[in-house]
């Protein structure tokens, strides 16, 4: 093996096995969910089961977890059993790395692998009603339970999902680490800047009066920075979950979390 | 089509004469009329129109809901626990909406 | 100083001029743009613009609270509004209303309605309530357009009409925006 190719190996190497030095993090001690930066008001909508416009879909999963699908005639019930308790968790420790798919999979992508594998459905994306519901009733299953990501085996993907959050994109060459990183507690068009930790997806925000995913989130983000959407499905959006979960990692989750 | 999802909040149990607190949320859009969309189009009026609560059988709350009630509407009021039986909520709108929800409440 | 001396050339130049100039008019009159329903501005947007609708002229507002109250006197008192003074969003705002009434047969509240004075129309919710309900108090979430004041007005058994105003600033508006 000559120098050069020695020089990459190394240079691989290290870049896989440690992820980039993040000399500009928040802190962990200092990491707060947009939560903490919400009033009274929208906290207590948040905080109260009867109250909170998320628990509609979280209902509306809780049905359809028990409901036969036509096609094999199988319930998520079936195999999962009660959803209170053997759900516990999984929202919290997604995007995963599946060894038999041998990729990296989030929530809805889950969801939707076992509904087009095991009940023979057709696939939705994670934008359509019925993936929503289920990924609130799932997600609401984890519910203060800390997000625990695997660091090492989504390394290639954390540090992905970095670069993404680090670049500057769109017509106002702005980066995601702009607001969320150096100015989060400022104002932007009246409101503050969270740090944008995702603990609470799918969420319901007052501004869409409906509960939505963090890729529709994102897609707002992009619109604003006015940066071009990567297109459905890409690897992008994945990537980027990836990064900002493990990056909220330790941090509880709030699904079905309330935010304007 | 399945019914829209709603969370009713009535007490299970009471005492006689005491004042209860009742909330209600459901699903609805309530599409309020005055929004266009990004080509043009005016997104028609869809939204719940009326609010009643039975108990009983007999009226002990109503309202009249303008497209100023948010979506997903919530409402919250009170009212006097007389007896045991049936609190019934009847929410009706645009387009033949209906939905209607009940709960037991025992009073001793 | 005297007015130079009209010239045939003058005129000629102003004729060209009057010439051409009625010639762009009519180019122009073909060519503009037509209203057409598709393009028509709304009216509840015409003297405003998306993101601060037209406030509704005091008519508008009276005509709807004349509904209620037949003309009757508004005394300001008794009722309690309760809004949050700054909201982040206006698609959800929570509100609740408190009127103090013993509520027995003989002295309750009728009903309560409020109104708005920057939504695209004035109404927003009419409540009746009666003895049965204990507490003449009830919550409900509402949408607000605009920074604005809200009005809150109660009808009691006795025929009586009273009020309370709260202001709110709104940070985020509703009703009009479609993200």
């Amino acid at each position: 093996m000559n120098a050069a190719r020695l020089f990459v190996f190394i240079a691989a190497f290290l870049a896989v096995a440690n992820p980039p030095a993040r000399a500009d993090d928040i802190p962990l001690a200092e990491r707060r969910s947009g939560y903490d930066q919400m009033s009274a008001a929208l906290k207590a909508m948040q905080d109260d089961d009867t109250a909170n416009p998320g628990m509609l879909w979280v209902l509306e999963g809780e049905a359809l977890w028990s409901a036969k699908a036509t096609t094999a005639g199988k319930a998520c019930a079936d195999c999962h059993g009660d959803g209170t308790e053997s759900m516990k968790g999984v929202a919290a420790r997604h995007p995963a790395y599946d060894e038999k798919r041998g990729q990296v999979v989030n929530l809805a992508g889950r969801i939707e692998a076992c509904r087009v594998e095991r009940q023979g459905l057709a696939p939705l994306g994670p934008d359509a009603k019925e993936s929503l519901a289920l990924a609130a009733y799932v997600a609401r299953q984890s519910r203060n339970l800390p997000i625990t990501i695997d660091e090492k085996a989504l390394a290639t993907t954390i540090a992905a999902g970095r670069q993404l959050f680090i670049a500057r994109q769109g017509h106002l060459d702005l980066s995601c680490a702009h607001c969320h990183e150096a100015n989060w507690g400022r104002k932007l068009a009246g409101l503050p800047l969270s740090q944008g930790h995702t603990t609470g997806y799918p969420l319901y925000r007052l501004e869409w009066q409906s509960l939505g995913s963090l890729y529709r989130r994102l897609r707002a983000c992009l619109f604003g920075m006015r940066a071009a959407y990567y297109p459905p499905g890409a690897t992008e959006y994945l990537a980027l979950e990836t990064y900002l979960m493990w990056r909220a990692r330790g941090l509880p989750m709030e699904s079905p979390a309330v935010r304007p | 089509m399945t019914a829209p999802r709603a969370i009713v909040n009535v007490p299970a149990k009471a005492r006689k004469g005491e004042i209860i607190a009742i909330s209600a949320l459901i699903g609805h859009v309530m599409e309020n009329g005055f929004r266009y969309t990004t080509t043009g189009v005016l997104r028609p009026r869809d939204i719940i129109t009326s609010f009643v609560a039975l108990y009983n059988g007999e009226e002990i709350f109503s309202a009249q809901f303008f497209p100023a009630v948010a979506a997903n509407p919530f409402i919250s009021f009170h009212t006097v626990a007389t007896e045991s039986g049936t609190i019934q909520l009847r929410w009706t709108g645009d387009n033949g909406f209906a939905a209607t929800h009940r709960a037991k409440i025992a009073v001793e | 100083m005297t007015m130079a001396p009209r010239t045939e050339h003058d005129t000629a130049g102003r004729r060209a001029f009057l010439r051409f100039a009625t010639a762009f008019a009519a180019v122009v009159a073909v060519f503009a743009p037509r209203r057409s329903p598709a393009n028509e501005v709304p009216p509840q947007l015409q003297a405003g613009s998306r993101s601060s609708p037209r406030p509704l002229t005091p008519a508008e507002i009276q005509a709807a609270v004349h509904r209620v109250t037949g003309g009757a006197k508004v005394t300001p008192g008794r009722v309690k509004l309760d809004l949050p003074p700054i909201v982040e969003n206006g698609n959800s705002v929570h509100c609740t209303v408190t009127v103090q009434s013993p509520m027995t047969p003989a002295d309750y509240v009728k009903s309560v309605h409020i109104f708005t004075e920057r939504n695209p129309q004035p109404n927003v919710i009419g409540v009746r309530l009666g003895p049965r309900a204990g507490l003449a108090k009830f919550s409900a979430r509402i949408r607000l357009a605009d920074t604005q004041k809200v009005t809150a007005i109660a009808e009691m058994s006795d025929g009586t009409f009273w009020s309370d105003r709260a202001e709110i600033v709104v940070t985020g508006g509703a009703c009009l925006e479609d993200t």
